[in-house]
């Protein structure tokens, strides 16, 4: 399946994703945590994290994001924080900031925390705390106050989608005034609760065109000061983007429960086994497993990636992507404009245009009483572990 | 012969970068948020230097003893532009 006993030509995974806890005092809609998070009960231990970020650095992991849910929930922060430090990763932390205070931030720095990327769901108050589903707006400008004072780098994050799409400015000025050195306009991503809530988190295309042309304006405009990340939502573009670098190229997640997986989303996608950390060396999983192997290179593709002269730079663009929206996570990213099923992206745009000042169903919130709703019965009779 | 730096200015890392030999990669590399830059050797024998302590012109000398074969001043100049330019580095703060 794998190698021919010769790694030269493997990719190395140089990022690790570790998803320490699906618990989360936020309820954003636009969450790409997969729905069935109530069913994430049995997290990995200290020790069991620890082994996995020495057995990923051995592999030549150098960037670490401690992401989640929320990675604050976990006391043991710190304590990861300090290992992963001391193995020579660059640590991110990447966090809504509720469950922060001085005193974490400073027990962080102390650990060897690298970066704190603090994510604001909005420029406003009113919004943000809507889409949060709690009063976080003023602990978030605090916290991220206190990442500059506490010398980290400061990346600030913001999830753009159709409620916020029209306050790119807004937020771009109240970013500067925080001193920020990194804004990342990230796109929505339509998976887990953000595709269950995508009709009404789609933006229109002349939304998404303003937000381009107002984030073009100030990358000019703070240059040198404040780095500004943009980049055009998938679903308005005609070429897929490079998901991940490529499938098993360098990217590794690993979920709370200790499911490894080529990217954080992953976990939707049908007919893999998902090998987890409890069972199986790092080492194995990214060399030898199955699911890692799946997608690896281009010998899996179908046409029209097989032949496409782009394929080396897109790797044929998302397989979750693929899957959910034509069934088959082999078939080219429906972005692409030479797949058969791009029309379902432009009648989706076409859709989130008629319905920009429409949107009448409730947004779902991601909670674990919503999850257990939704995704009970699907769980398995017998959990894993 | 440099837009950015004398010889006696002292150059040091960025505080938003980190610099460290990776031997995985078998190079220099530059870690930033979620990011890395991946050094050639010149660039990491020239980056290692910059530890705010030692001044260009020691560097180039430095640089000048362990590499005796090249005329490198005006390279280590240059380099340190686009360092600079790449908010690499900076002037030691004051």
């Amino acid at each position: 399946m794998t190698t021919n006993g010769s790694n030269t030509s493997l990719p190395k995974p140089l990022w690790l994703l570790a998803e320490l806890t699906y618990k989360c005092p936020l309820q954003c809609p636009y969450c790409s945590n997969p729905m069935d998070i109530a069913r994430y009960k049995d997290e990995l231990s200290t020790e069991e994290w620890i082994r996995v970020f020495k057995e990923a650095r051995a592999l030549g992991a150098v960037q670490l994001g401690f992401s989640g849910g929320e990675a604050l929930v976990r006391k043991d922060l710190e304590i990861l924080i300090a290992e992963a430090n001391k193995l020579g990763f660059y640590t991110n932390l990447l966090t809504s900031g509720v469950g922060m205070d001085e005193q974490r931030i400073k027990a962080f720095k102390e650990a060897g925390l690298d970066h704190i990327q603090v994510s604001f769901q909005a420029s406003s108050e009113e919004l943000n705390n809507y889409i949060a589903g709690n009063n976080s707006f003023e602990h978030k400008l605090e916290m991220a106050r206190l990442v500059k004072k506490y010398d980290y780098p400061m990346v600030l994050c913001f999830v753009l989608h159709r409620h916020n799409e029209d306050q790119v400015e807004q937020i771009l000025k109240m970013s500067h005034a925080l001193d920020a050195d990194y804004v990342e306009l990230a796109t929505t991503q339509y998976y887990g609760w953000a595709l269950h809530n995508r009709a009404q988190l789609i933006p229109s295309q002349a939304q998404v065109e303003a937000a381009e042309a107002v984030a073009h304006r100030y990358q000019e405009k703070y240059k040198g000061k404040m780095r500004i990340f943009y980049v055009v939502p998938d679903y308005h573009e005609t070429r897929p983007k490079a998901c991940m670098n490529g499938w098993g190229a360098v990217f590794l997640t690993i979920a709370p429960d200790g499911t490894a997986l080529p990217c954080h989303a992953a976990s939707e996608l049908p007919g893999l086994t998902f090998p987890n950390v409890r069972d199986h060396s790092i080492d194995w999983i990214w060399t030898d497993s199955e699911d890692f192997n799946k997608f690896r290179g281009y010998g899996w593709m179908k046409e029209p990636c097989r032949d496409c002269s782009e394929k080396e730079k897109d790797f044929g663009g998302c397989r979750c992507q693929a899957y959910l929206l034509t069934g088959d996570a082999a078939n080219a990213d429906p972005v692409c404009s030479k797949s058969p099923h791009h029309e379902q992206m432009v009648k989706l745009v076409n859709q989130a245009n008629s319905d920009a000042n429409s949107n009448t169903a409730p947004l779902v919130f991601r909670n674990m009483r919503n999850s257990k709703r939704l995704t009970e019965h699907k769980w398995p009779v017998f959990s894993k572990s | 012969m440099s837009n950015h730096f004398e010889a006696d200015d002292i150059p040091q890392i960025s505080a938003t970068f980190r610099l460290q030999w990776e031997e995985a990669q078998d190079c220099h590399v530059l870690l930033y948020p979620e990011g890395m830059v991946k050094l050639n050797p010149a660039a990491g024998e020239i980056l290692k230097r910059c530890d705010g302590i030692n001044s260009v012109g020691l560097i180039v000398k430095d640089l000048q003893s362990a590499f005796p074969d090249a005329d490198l001043a005006s390279d280590v100049y240059q380099f340190l532009d686009t360092a600079y330019d790449n908010q690499w580095i900076q002037h030691k703060s004051a």
